[in-house]
């Protein structure tokens, strides 16, 4: 919506581009003939600038000789139009933009230094606020993968859209190129380029499902690279996908593969903390079926489950009948092509948790003298019997803990001084000899012995079950003839299991 | 590079460019050359020049102008996709001089056929009004029009279109509304969020409240609606009973399923549509998914930990089953921690008050000393709100007073001074203890409030107050201004209570500094009479401080706004207007010319949101392109004279109809079903099944079908069926499938053989049958096989056929449903789903109760027969 308001566009004249603005004012958005009239000296440069957080307009005049009194400027001065998203910036861990991107009037990247003044005040780059408020607008950010996304917003959005899509910027990223990092994305700026241009319209999001994407900018490969060398190709599809008109998107016409197969996996994970004692204070389970689905034709899915009522709360990927789920408790779906998140659930919190291994741990650090001891000790509890594999422990150390001399029976551990996180990579859980980590920890000289102990973080999987205990029944396809190869596999992980000491 | 002939160079070189545009460098002076390029036949040169004119055009108006014309061209090519682009690329450079032509294109735009096109119209809309918003009623016209497009690729932009362009403009939705309510599940994701947010408004407007039962508030005191429970369900049972608008219930209905959803923004907006909209005791059911997007990403649960703890204040209720979901982590962000402790306090009462007080313990020792003090500052809440704790957390905080860091120390004593003053009784304990540490404590906030809590309980502690003023006096140059401040007051308390010990004192350093108080305290003749009320002023007793939460003013922001996270009001922000006091109208959301609904003579009226005058109007403008479909009409038989023209119209609409493929919609014939409104959709609605095998006859095997109404999957000539089988018997079936068929000729997609069907188990299965058009019946065998024995196996053939009689009325499955009214004559079109033939059926409504009803079809069996059930069904009406 436009605000028919006078809004703060500075018009600044300058004798010469590094001279402070001698005059400023207010003026209206929309269309404007701006008159001025100043007295300039002969054979100098006079700057016209109209200044909305960085320059919207600028004329440079030499006058070589002439004197200027009066005379016009006509010029568009932006108004206060809600585009949803106006523009995004891409910041790398140092501070650089490395990357813009306008889907209407440029923003002067500087608008991004209140950004900055944030981030410099947090300390930590998952401590900035994400959502900002400057003076002309307004900066939604994400952080991921060491990098941050930064948008710039004019008038009332919810946030969560923007953030949202911030996040599909970043999937669709990491799906394209493999990763999200500065590096890849530079490598392949114009491809990223073309999918922005592509992902929003004028600040609305126009296509953001993966395969829709893919038919109109291809992912680059190195076979396609070649051949497009070779015969003056594109990696530019030139017709509508069609997944843009069907009303479902998520799939397109005309699959074809000579091994028709469908896997499922199942993947649990465990959210718990334990108080000092070893003791739940609080423990659920969220679990994720993930897809690889390579069917040919338009395959109608039906996954149904042994138990699902263990099942409490669940989001779907939107191609399952959301009715049939109501009604009968099975996932009915025409599947997306290749790799999908086919639901998200949450089991009931009712049900006990099984909490796979248990912890023994000691930190102390002495009153006297500058230094610590630390004792932990790892043994397996509930693990339905099967073994508990790439078992890991993160200690986020107190500041004061310069350095750490320990010992342990398995695997191997590290100590980075500069973030002050310990981790002892334990591996396999061998519930004969189970895994200990002991020594002592110096502590700075001086410093006052941190009154607070650590708590620790466990990773950890466990292959071939599914903690909840959830079990698929039966995959059905119809409209199709062939039979597909079906699979599904299980596997438990630590999510936030946090064990306080 | 650019001026070369080789399109491969060229591209080399545009990815230069704009791998300088990404990086922020002006490549503003290649724009002559680049703009050449912009007729290329390389699709990929061409968006690449795209992206180059949308970002430089403004800067080199005269130069862009050269491109128009290319755009004009590509306007008009045949491929939906390039038409849609170029559309894309002429609306954003934003050149003043071309706002006439982007209006005509916006305008042919929007009565493409393609729904691709149509959308990029819509977005335009709103660029071409952020460039010049004198368009403005132009604008709102095509809004209008695009309003009434039945593509779900479409409405999420008009809707968008329409909240910048006319969001005031509310009568436009009216027709609408219920169209978009029931359009919604299948509008894309960003769609869904404009939507519901735009309804949301709407419906504030629309409806009346369901919070308040009969008149007991005052409407404009929308404060009470938000009490308790318990004086809730009083109202209830005291109030007339209050019956929602069924539109109203239409809007609930159909956003709970997108609580499902895995965009989080749709999630939140439908949360906030419940809290807003819902009756109370419905608001409850978005918590778990609230609940559940804080698993998502850390600014996801930023925003949606900010709702929460918006809507725990006025509803502790809602989440206190999923307080453990709030609980800490060390790895949270500071100020996820703050959020999340910021819910817990909200949610504390007398009963989980322990377990929370016993979390607390455990962040209080955190090392991140922010959030620490934050805990010490939700203790105090706690311990004002819950009186039964008060003393245990004073408790636990003075022994905090202990604590190494001093931030820790600082908060707890602030906090503590407040919790004195809202309980003044005897703690004359805890301020000598506190008199003790004060000379451990350097932050000044702390020292100011040990010293203000002397001054004011000074009476409580006679002998330690003038000595830490002793002390103080020592250091006072080098304290800072709020200590200096209270340092003050502290004499001059005592000095009023306890003069004998402090006169000296007085004197010695405070003479110069604050002449207001000495004037006050030092007894000299001429301040007698102020002196009298010094006492009074000084030591009157203070009001306690409230302690509460920092939301508590958020609920004047929408929940999920930009403004409800900034706790500002963010440009451009809408308020969400009180509900009506007397709802408006409802007859506005009413497609129908008349309105006939109660009258069971007409229950034919299918009140679907669905058709509507303007669509037949809409299609007569384009009938040009439309020639083939007309020639159709005149197929049809036994045209009756007097609706010649009329369904001239209905024939056009549906091949129109029949590009967008989106929404096959059924029309339903049948009075059994209920009024309802959401007819539209397939999914809705019951279904009426249709034994097909009883279980006596079919050996404990039964079958039951029903028309799932959907366009079938295998093939589009074919009806879909849903077969449910349910084993009654005690022994597994095996190996269920279609065997022999009759005729042979009929067309049937089987269901893939059921392996194993356990004892009462059941299995639904679909099947596409290809009526071809005709009543007769398809007769098939179910064979099945079960073990009584092992090793013996017996197979039973199972015959049946399906009444195709019933079906006789199903099969019109049709591509576009379309009905148009005048006054009192209601037209309906469809096809078959086979010979796609069409059918067209007449209503004229005559007084008396009597209906002139008229069928044309090419398939005269056919329509004898729908005549005959048809009639039949109206008059059981």
């Amino acid at each position: 919506m436009i605000l028919q308001q006078q809004i703060s566009v500075e018009l600044n004249m300058r004798n010469s581009p590094s001279d402070p603005p001698c005059q400023s004012a207010l003026f209206k958005g929309g269309h404007q003939n701006i008159t001025f009239h100043q007295h300039v000296n002969p054979s100098q440069f006079i700057v016209w600038e109209l200044l909305q957080d960085g320059p919207i307009c600028r004329r440079l005049f030499s006058n070589s000789g002439n004197f200027w009194h009066t005379g016009t400027i006509s010029c568009n001065i932006p108004e206060l139009a809600a585009e949803m998203i106006h523009s995004l910036f891409l910041i790398n861990h140092s501070g650089d933009i490395f990357l813009e991107k306008h889907w209407k009037s440029v923003i002067s990247r500087s608008v991004c230094d209140y950004f900055f003044e944030a981030k410099e005040k947090a300390v930590d780059p998952e401590n900035v606020s994400p959502v900002l408020q400057t003076p002309h607008h307004y900066l939604i950010t994400i952080y991921r993968d060491k990098l941050f996304f930064l948008s710039v917003i004019q008038t009332e959005v919810p946030p969560l859209f923007v953030i949202e899509f911030l996040h599909r910027v970043a999937d669709t990223i990491q799906d394209y190129f493999g990763e999200c990092s500065e590096s890849v994305i530079m490598d392949n700026v114009v491809t990223v380029y073309e999918l922005l241009e592509e992902m929003l319209d004028n600040g609305f999001p126009l296509a953001t499902e993966s395969n829709v994407l893919k038919e109109m900018i291809r992912p680059p490969t190195i076979l396609r690279s070649v051949v497009n060398t070779l015969t003056g190709g594109s990696n530019v599809g030139d017709t509508l996908p069609t997944g843009q008109l069907s009303n479902i998107p998520w799939r397109r016409a005309g699959v074809k593969y000579t091994n028709n197969e469908a896997y499922f996996d199942v993947i649990e994970e465990i959210d718990a903390i334990l108080d000092k004692s070893g003791s739940t204070v609080f423990a659920e389970i969220q679990g994720v079926i993930e897809a690889c689905v390579r069917l040919t034709g338009m395959p109608d899915l039906t996954l149904s489950f042994m138990n699902p009522r263990l099942l409490d709360d669940v989001s779907f990927h939107p191609c399952v009948r959301f009715k049939r789920w109501e009604s009968e408790r099975v996932l009915s779906f025409i599947p997306p092509d290749g790799n999908f998140t086919l639901m998200n659930y949450h089991v009931s919190s009712q049900n006990l948790v099984a909490i796979p291994v248990y912890v023994k741990q000691s930190i102390t650090f002495f009153e006297m003298g500058p230094c610590g001891r630390l004792d932990i000790t790892i043994g397996p509890k509930q693990t339905m019997g099967k073994t508990v594999e790439a078992l890991m422990v993160t200690i986020h150390m107190p500041k004061a803990v310069l350095s750490a001399n320990l010992t342990p029976t398995q695997g191997n551990y590290t100590y980075d001084l500069a973030t002050k996180v310990l981790v002892w990579d334990i591996g396999k859980l061998n519930p004969q000899k189970l895994p200990n980590l002991r020594g002592s920890l110096s502590l700075q000289a001086g410093a006052p012995k941190p009154e607070d102990n650590p708590s620790l973080n466990i990773d950890l999987k466990i292959q071939q079950v599914a903690i909840s205990g959830l079990k698929v029944s039966r995959l059905d396809m119809y409209g199709e003839k062939y039979k597909p190869f079906k699979g599904v596999k299980y596997l438990t992980k630590a999510g936030k299991f946090q064990v306080r000491t | 590079m650019l001026e070369s002939n080789k399109d491969s160079l060229k591209l080399e070189a545009m990815k230069r460019v704009v791998g300088l545009i990404a990086k922020g460098k002006n490549a503003s002076e290649l724009f002559p050359a680049v703009v050449k390029n912009v007729a290329s036949k390389n699709i990929e040169l061409k968006k690449l020049v795209y992206v180059y004119l949308v970002r430089y055009a403004e800067e080199q108006q005269d130069l862009a102008l050269l491109s128009i014309s290319t755009f004009q061209r590509a306007l008009k090519d045949p491929n939906q996709f390039i038409r849609g682009s170029a559309l894309r690329v002429l609306s954003s450079i934003r050149v003043p001089i071309i706002v006439p032509i982007m209006m005509l294109a916006i305008k042919e735009a929007a009565a493409d056929l393609s729904p691709y096109v149509r959308k990029t119209s819509a977005h335009a809309i709103q660029k071409l009004y952020s460039m010049d918003p004198d368009q403005k009623e132009q604008l709102i016209e095509v809004i209008e029009k695009l309003l009434k497009d039945k593509s779900t690729l479409v409405a999420g932009s008009v809707v968008m279109a329409f909240e910048e362009v006319c969001p005031d403009r509310i009568d436009l939705i009216h027709k609408n509304y219920r169209k978009l309510c029931n359009l919604l599940v299948d509008v894309e994701e960003w769609g869904q969020v404009v939507i519901i947010s735009m309804l949301t408004r709407y419906a504030r407007t629309q409806f009346t409240s369901p919070w308040k039962e009969g008149a007991m508030f005052d409407e404009n005191n929308e404060k009470a609606f938000y009490d308790s429970d318990s004086e809730e369900k009083k109202d209830q049972t005291e109030a007339q009973p209050y019956i929602m608008d069924p539109d109203h219930r239409l809007l609930l209905r159909n956003t709970k399923p997108l609580l499902q959803s895995r965009n989080t923004a749709v999630v939140m907006s439908v949360a906030q549509l419940y809290w807003h909209l819902a009756p109370k005791h419905e608001v409850n059911i978005v918590t778990k998914s609230l609940v559940r997007l804080l698993r998502s990403h850390r600014e996801v649960q930023y925003i949606v930990l900010q709702n929460i703890a918006t809507m725990s204040i006025q509803r502790k209720g809602m989440f206190e089953p999923f307080m453990k979901s709030f609980y800490v982590r060390s790895t949270d962000a500071t100020h996820i921690k703050t959020l999340k402790l910021e819910i817990l306090t909200n949610l504390a009462n007398e009963a989980n008050i322990s377990t929370i007080l016993r979390e607390f313990q455990t962040y209080v020792k955190s090392q991140d000393k922010a959030f620490a003090a934050a805990t010490i500052q939700a203790i105090g809440r706690c311990a004002t709100n819950i009186s039964e704790v008060t003393d245990t957390c004073l408790n636990g905080l003075v022994l905090l007073l202990s604590n190494r860091d001093e931030t820790v120390v600082a908060e707890s004593v602030v906090v503590i001074k407040k919790l004195l003053q809202t309980q003044p009784t005897q703690h004359s304990e805890i301020i000598k203890h506190m008199a003790k540490l004060f000379d451990n404590i350097t932050v000044s906030m702390a020292r100011a409030s040990i010293l203000w809590l002397m001054g004011e309980y000074c009476e409580r502690v006679p002998k330690i107050a003038p000595d830490v003023l002793r002390k103080m006096a020592k250091t006072f140059t080098a304290e800072e201004d709020i200590v200096k401040l209270q340092t003050v007051n502290l004499a001059a308390k005592l000095y009023l209570t306890n003069s004998k010990q402090t006169k000296l004192l007085t004197h010695y350093d405070i003479r110069d500094r604050t002449r207001f108080i000495r004037q006050l305290i030092v007894p000299n003749e001429k301040s007698g009479a102020l002196n009298k009320y010094a006492r009074r002023i000084l030591l009157a007793p203070k009001p306690a401080p409230v302690l509460e939460s920092a939301f508590k003013d958020r609920d004047r922001y929408q929940l999920g706004t930009l403004s409800h996270s900034l706790n500002t009001k963010a440009t451009g922000y809408l308020e969400l207007s009180d509900w009506p006091a007397v709802a408006p109208d409802q007859s506005v959301r009413n497609v129908e010319v008349i309105e006939p609904v109660r009258n069971p003579d007409t229950l034919l009226i299918i009140s679907g949101s669905e058709s509507e005058e303007e669509s037949s109007e809409e299609s007569d403008k384009t009938s040009s392109d439309s020639g083939k479909s007309s020639s159709g009409s005149e197929k049809s038989s036994s045209e009756s004279e007097p609706e010649q023209k009329k369904k001239k119209k209905m024939t056009k609409a549906p091949q129109k109809k029949s590009k967008p493929t989106a929404n096959l919609c059924l029309l339903r014939f049948i009075p059994v079903f209920p009024m309802s409104l959401q007819v539209t959709t397939p999914s809705f609605g019951p279904v009426k099944t249709y034994e097909l095998l009883h279980h006596m006859t079919g050996k404990g095997l039964s079958a039951k079908y029903h028309f799932s109404r959907q366009p079938c999957l295998y093939q589009p000539s074919m009806v879909a069926v849903q077969v449910i089988l349910t084993n009654s018997s005690d022994h597994s079936l095996e190996e269920i499938h279609i065997g022999d068929r009759s005729p042979a000729s009929l067309n049937i997609h089987c269901f893939n053989t059921i392996e194993r069907l356990e004892p009462e188990a059941s299995v639904t299965v679909s099947m596409g049958i290809d009526f071809s058009d005709s009543t007769q019946a398809a007769n098939f065998q179910f064979q099945a096989s079960f073990f009584i024995r092992p090793s013996v196996v017996h197979l039973f053939h199972y015959t049946f056929s399906l009444t195709a009689l019933i079906l006789c009325l199903q099969i019109f499955i049709i591509t576009a449903p379309l009905r148009v009214s005048f006054s009192c004559v209601h037209l309906f079109a469809g096809r078959t789903v086979s010979s796609r033939a069409l059918v067209l059926v007449s209503l004229e409504l005559k007084e008396s109760s009597t209906a002139l009803l008229t069928i044309n079809t090419e398939k005269s069996v056919m329509a004898s027969m729908l005549l005959r059930d048809l009639k039949q069904a109206l008059a059981q009406a």
